[in-house]
């Protein structure tokens, strides 16, 4: 299942096939296909995927990307990264932050040349719409900020940037599956050689032999039970580096959007909250006016998911069973829901039978998006510690941690980021190919992930992969959520070491190869429980309250202490039963540069 | 629109009932059949499941090697689309409730492209026909430098229908003309084309006018409607050909 002809250029050695790129990009979602158009025409490049480019979970995207473009009001890049840092609980990077803010805006004029079609303003200019935590001044009132498709954002940006793609030749590998990256040592530095990959329709494996890596492999949501994530998103690239013993930064943090469909997740957009639409208790109250006066609705997503779940325990949720809080858009009318809203409106009706043109609509919160991941440089450059850059392997979009999204990502910041730093990743990583060598390949790169895959497939072991991962989801769900203590942190803790133990006795039943999905899966869970464990174990150590991590034992933020990021290192067996036997973690300093830490209200 | 409080009926579902759904899977392991073959799943299921949730309850509960693709589950990926009781249509997006459940459901792979393994077909064809459109903004006229190309809402609207496409594939699956032609560009490659074809900002209409009016383009389309019926982005495919044609007719396309 390749696209081009030079994608067969390859020889095989012991059924073990080897290809030779200067650039491997591992994922072809927003951020992978963004590095793609810039590095592809200037260096022999790959793209690999375990989906076809357009299934990729950008395309789920719903309601905008943000850039102070000041088409329909005024506003400028200032505010934006202001509003970046004050969202993410002051945890940004600001350095990081203002170059979000500022490259955003050609990263949006970028898209619409490239051909997205953006709603328009009646001069014919990119619509914009308010989103939350976006505002005018430093927080005086809602700011029109977010450039949109209907709700369609990601939908539009996946296709167009595929689109460009097909134009430039872009060679995709689609499914298959990158299991391993390839490291070696070059004059005393660490350095990638390529990356491992299981071909899905085959089963064969493949070398992909180059210069520089890109790692876009996107977020690890499956790692809870309610979520917006595909089923896809189970965290493999972030995975492969952990057990690379590369860091990963901040990794305890991660977003739980307020509207998910109740009990199911699936996502309706804050674009929803940005057009008017007000959550209501069960007695029809617009109970965030009690909670952010100034923003209401519009406040960032950690404090609206925050205030939903407090108002469900206070005993104020709707339905028979008081367990959710209700999206009312019916003021909005059919006209606004079908033409700026089409697609939430219909998920509402599919999925839950409810037209949001008559009913409020059941929502929850649910997970999201991982503030954390794979520690880099502006550069879009991996670190190995605080500060040294791994020569030639970048990461970009969700799977990277700059950090511009500190401790909470502002609705809208992340379709910019895979923009911005995807496009800084691939043209990072052509100046690097331009000087670098091929690094020699270790003896026998796949040996790792043959030995993985044949003792998964020759298991006889009594678990299934589908009974571990729910127990993962659940206590994930009940313990590591919107709200965590030390007590529901040692919980699921306990959980996940029983479950690593059961993880140890897996069984997959279809040993063929071709399309081996049952035991991709089963690889998938692997990635899911490392992730989960080292999720939790920084959420122990941060006792404190910060964006998207809430900690009811210790409720205040407390910059005194942990005004700093969490970089966290695999340093022993990954099997032990004690995180403390294998983990380490050391913290980071946050750059600050314009603005200090204040209390977040809105 | 800030009142603070407003009446609105508690939402009240009746609770849900479990019930057993039989399955009918057209199951085909190349590495090991001949020839496909069918095979019955009893599954417990709620009304408001999806087909996707029956096939991954058989899956993780029953049969690990039942092979299918999906990635979103809420019909925006586009990688599960399929055969159930003998329409195209998304797993994720097909409830049970919609289903005459008093009977088996049938569930087999789309039709027209290679099978590869139960519900998974080679959609290597599928994407090239995509390809020979096209289908990216070619427009020679340059923006003011870091500015938008303007665009009217009016002319914005014009092919907003066909920038919805997922290229799931239900539509030129479901095509007879695609079936038995396998040359034929297929609805969907059509769809992608007209996406560009109307869009103000692009000058290259008319080479894939050109394209289209080859013996495989527009006019193998009989307008059976098979596309637009099978549609889960509800596309007005059968319309989008219509215009496409009378471009090519017409050489106009504004
Ligand atoms: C429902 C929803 C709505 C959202 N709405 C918005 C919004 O309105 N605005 C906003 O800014 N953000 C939004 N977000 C967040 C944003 O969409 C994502 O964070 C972003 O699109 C991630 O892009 P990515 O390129 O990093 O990853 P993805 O698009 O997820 O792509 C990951 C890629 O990696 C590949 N991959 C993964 N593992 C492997 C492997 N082992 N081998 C090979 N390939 C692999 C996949 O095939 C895929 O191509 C939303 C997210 C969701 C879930
Ligand atoms: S036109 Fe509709 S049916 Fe055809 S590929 Fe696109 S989304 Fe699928
Ligand atoms: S799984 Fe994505 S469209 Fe069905």
């Amino acid at each position: 299942m390749t696209d081009q002809t030079v994608a067969s250029e390859s020889t095989v050695v012991d059924g073990v096939h080897y290809h030779e790129f200067d650039i491997v990009i591992v994922g072809a979602g927003g951020a992978g296909m963004r590095a793609a158009i810039e590095a592809g025409p200037g260096a022999k490049t790959a793209v690999i995927s375990k989906l076809y480019p357009t299934r990729s979970h950008t395309g789920a995207a719903q309601g905008g990307m943000a850039a102070a473009l000041a088409n329909v009001e005024e506003d400028n890049w200032e505010w934006h990264t202001f509003d970046t840092v004050k969202g993410g609980d002051y945890l940004v990077d600001q350095d990081s932050a203002e170059i979000l803010a500022r490259e955003a805006i050609d990263a949006v004029i970028d898209l619409e040349n490239m051909g997205l079609p953006f709603n328009r303003t009646p001069e014919g200019k990119i619509d914009q719409r308010r989103f939350g935590g976006h505002t005018r001044d430093h927080g005086k009132a809602p700011v029109r900020r977010a450039c949109y498709a209907a709700d369609r954002t990601g939908h539009m940006i996946l296709q167009t940037l595929f689109q460009n793609c097909v134009k430039l030749g872009i060679n995709f590998f689609n499914e298959y599956y990158a299991l391993d990256l390839i490291m070696t040592e070059v004059g005393g530095q660490r350095r990638p050689a390529g990356v491992v990959a299981l071909e899905l329709a085959t089963g064969e494996l493949h070398v992909f032999h180059s210069k520089a890596v890109i790692f876009a492999t996107g977020g690890f949501g499956k790692i809870y039970k309610t979520t917006s994530n595909a089923h896809t998103l189970t965290g493999d690239g972030v995975g492969i580096i952990w057990r690379k013993r590369l860091p990963l930064e901040d990794i305890e943090f991660f977003q739980f959007h307020p509207t998910g469909l109740a009990g199911l997740g699936i996502l309706l957009t804050e674009g929803a909250r940005g057009e008017g639409a007000i959550l209501r208790n069960a007695s029809g109250e617009r109970f965030m006016e009690r909670y952010a006066p100034t923003i209401k609705d519009l406040a960032p997503r950690d404090i609206v998911a925050r205030c939903m779940v407090q108002e469900v325990r206070e005993g104020r949720g709707a339905g028979p069973n008081k367990d959710y809080v209700l999206l009312d858009c019916t003021h909005l009318g059919a006209e606004v829901l079908e033409t700026k809203l089409p697609d939430i409106t219909e998920f509402a009706r599919t999925y839950l039978g409810i037209d949001p043109v008559t009913e409020p609509v059941p929502v929850m919160p649910t997970a999201h998006y991982a503030m954390g991941g794979i520690p880099t440089n502006n550069n879009a450059e991996v670190l190995l510690d605080n500060d040294t850059v791994v020569p030639g392997l970048y990461a970009a979009g969700e799977c990277a941690c700059v950090s511009v999204h500190g401790s909470n990502r502002l609705g809208t910041n992340s379709l910019l980021d895979i923009n911005v730093f995807g496009k800084r990743a691939g043209n990072n990583a052509i100046e690097f190919v331009k000087s670098a060598e091929l690094p020699p390949l270790p003896e026998d790169p796949a040996a790792d992930v043959r030995n993985m895959v044949e003792s998964l497939r020759a298991s006889t072991g009594t678990e299934r992969v589908a009974d571990i991962r729910r127990a993962l989801q659940e206590t994930m769900d009940t313990n590591a959520q919107v709200f965590r203590t030390e007590e529901t942190l040692t919980q699921v803790s306990a959980d996940i070491h029983a479950l690593r133990q059961r993880y140890a006795n897996v069984g997959v039943q279809d040993k063929g190869k071709r399309f081996n999905t049952d035991l991709l899966e089963a690889v998938e869970l692997g990635f899911l429980l490392d992730i989960a464990e080292v999720v939790v174990y920084a959420a122990r150590n941060r006792k404190e309250s910060r964006g998207g991590h809430m900690r009811e034992d210790f409720p205040k933020r407390d910059d005194e202490n942990y005004l700093k990021h969490t970089m966290a290192y695999l340093t022993g067996d990954p099997h032990s039963a004690d995180p403390s036997d294998h983990i380490k973690l050391d913290w980071k300093p946050v750059r600050i540069t314009n603005y200090q830490p204040m209390e977040r209200k809105y | 629109m800030s009142t603070a409080t407003q009446e609105t009926e508690p939402v009240t579902p009746a609770p849900l009932q479990s019930f057993t759904v039989t399955l009918i899977i057209r199951r085909y392991d190349p590495e090991v059949d001949q020839e496909p073959h069918w095979q019955d799943f009893d599954v417990e299921l709620f009304p408001t499941d999806r087909i996707l949730d029956a096939l991954h309850k058989i899956k993780w509960e029953q049969d690990g090697s039942l092979t299918f693709r999906r990635s979103c589950a809420h019909g925006v990926c586009g990688s599960d689309a399929m055969r159930i009781n003998g329409r195209n249509r998304l797993a994720c997006k097909t409830l049970i409730k919609d289903l005459d459940v008093t009977k088996p459901i049938y569930v087999e792979a789309i039709k027209g492209l290679p099978l590869e393994k139960d519900l998974i077909v080679n959609m290597d064809p599928f994407f090239e026909s995509y390809r020979e459109v096209q289908p990216f903004l070619q427009a020679h006229h340059e923006p003011e430098p870091g500015r938008e190309r303007l665009q009217s809402p009016t002319d914005r609207e014009r092919f907003d229908d066909t920038t919805k496409c997922i290229l799931c594939a239900a539509c030129t699956s479901s095509c007879p003309v695609f079936w038995t032609d396998g040359q034929y560009f297929g609805p969907a490659a059509i769809v992608n084309a007209h996406r560009f074809i109307f869009d103000s900002r692009d000058d290259e209409a008319q080479v894939r006018l050109d394209i289209l009016n080859d013996k495989e383009g527009v006019w193998r389309c009989r307008t059976t409607f098979n596309c637009t019926e099978a549609c889960p982005r509800g596309i007005q495919i059968t319309q989008a050909i219509a215009e496409v044609k009378q471009a090519v007719i017409t050489g106009r396309v504004r």
